[in-house]
This record gives structure tokens, sequence and C-alpha cells, in this order.
């Protein structure tokens, strides 16, 4: 395949987010944000045995990957999940969801005749 | 990981009152698979064989489906590698990554229990995933369409 079709196109622009939802740390930063909503980086790193500064690092990734962005609240800067970038995936998600369910309603009919 | 999980893969469970050997045909058999998922397939399923075909649902259009097998367990296991979303026709998909559907047969006293797993949409760029979605409206929009003017004439 050549290096400038379409398709690798996608690829290296959906890079980061490969990347990024590949590693156990960012995968963990993720899931906290999501159950605990926007977070300074002082409460992301608290329990954690990885340092502030790596911390800091990853959540870069994440945000170059446009998973999260930062806002300044006062002196501190605040975490949080692009909704839009995890409301896709989720929409996506019970799409194909639906589609299974229609397909095994038609599987059922299919063996019980 | 609750979000990872969330986003990642879909898992289903139905009983069937049908002995395990008929839903095992209705999954093996390539031609039986494509008449209730609503696709025309050519070849035969083995592991590590690959099937083409077209999925023939309504407001789908020219869409190409390309199953990599990977397990064949007589009446008890199937799984395969996909791409679950639209297909553009004009796009190479083949370096992408696919999803694993996994198929298991149960023996349960009203017939078969099967559970279908689907998992990997993670890696899936986002990107692409939106606009499955978007090819998604159109093909309804385009469906509606067909109907109305049905209707019509």
């Amino acid at each position: 395949m050549s290096l400038h079709s379409a398709g690798w196109r996608e690829v290296s622009r959906a890079a980061p987010v490969f990347a990024a939802l590949g590693d156990e740390t960012r995968l963990a930063l993720v899931a906290q944000l999501s159950s605990e909503g926007p977070l300074s980086i002082t409460r992301l790193t608290a329990g954690s045995a990885v340092t502030r500064q790596a911390i800091t690092k990853h959540l870069s990734v994440l945000a170059t990957a446009g998973l999260v962005s930062d806002v300044w609240r006062g002196r501190e800067r605040i975490w949080e999940l692009e909704p839009e970038q995890m409301k896709a995936a989720r929409t996506y998600l019970e799409h194909v969801s639906k589609r299974w369910d229609e397909a095994l309603d038609r599987l059922k009919k299919f063996v019980e005749e | 990981m609750k979000l990872h999980n969330a986003t990642d893969r879909i898992e289903k469970e139905i009983v069937l009152r049908a002995p395990r050997s008929r839903v095992w045909r209705a999954l093996a058999n390539a031609e039986e698979f494509g008449a209730w998922f609503g696709m025309k397939l050519e070849g035969t399923f083995a592991p590590g064989g690959r099937v083409h075909g077209q999925i023939t649902l309504p407001g789908h259009g020219q869409v190409t489906i390309e199953m990599a097998i990977e397990q064949m367990d007589p009446e008890s296991r199937m799984s395969y590698r996909w791409h679950p979303y639209a297909v553009e026709s004009s796009v190479d998909y083949s370096s992408e990554p696919t999803t694993l559907v996994e198929f298991q047969l149960e023996e349960v006293a009203e017939g078969t229990r099967l559970t279908v797993v689907e998992s990997g949409f993670d890696r899936i760029p986002l990107a692409r995933r939106a606009e499955a979605l978007r090819m998604n409206d159109a093909g309804w929009a385009e469906e509606l369409e067909n109907i109305a003017r049905h209707v019509a004439s």
C-alpha cells in the first residue's frame, strides 16, 4: 500500500490515539477523569507511584491525541476529558450493539424455524 | 478499566430454541451465516482463511466485508476478525486494526445459549468511528427516502 493513500493518512492521524490508549498509566488517567470528572494534577498524582512530572507528560500525550484538555483555574491546572471524543466512541458502540441485537434476532428466527 | 470496557467491547447473550448442531451450522456455513446476518458471502469458513462478501441489508450501499477466520471449534467456538465499520470502496483499510468477534455455544435445557463478544474497538481511530456513525445516518436517510418513494408510487 502506498504511504500516501487515504488509509495511511488516517492511521498516521490516529496514531496518538493508539499510543494514548495503549499505555496502562494513561488508560488509568482517562478512567479516573471519566469516573471523577475534571481533576487537578495534584489529585491525579495522589496515590500514584508515578511522579508528577511523568503524569504531566502522560497527560500531554493524551492532549495531543485529543482525548483530554486542560484549563487554568486560579493557580491550578485542571485536566478533563474531551467529551466529544468520548461521546463519539460510546455512541459508536451503542450503534454496533444495536446492529448485533438485530442480527441475533434474525439468527433466532433462522434457527427456530 | 471501566471506561476501557465501556468503549472497547460488546457482549451479547441469547438462548436459541434449537439444538447446538443447528446453531453451529448457521454460524459455520458461510451461506447460512450470510442469510441471517444480511451478507452475500463467498467461500468457506476455515481457520486462517478469508471470506469476502457484500452487505445485503437495506441502507448500506456497496459495503464490502472481509472476514479473517481464526478459530473453528465444531459446536463450541468460532472466531474471526473484521473491520466493523462501514467501508468506503475508495479507501484501503487493510492496514487498519480489526475487531475480534467470538461466538461461544453452550447446551442448555431450552436449547442453545449463544454468547457473542466483539472487542478491540478502542484500537480503531476515533475519527473512523465518528465517520461510521455519519455514514450510518446517511444510510438511514437514504432508506427512509426509498420507503417514501415506494409508498408514494
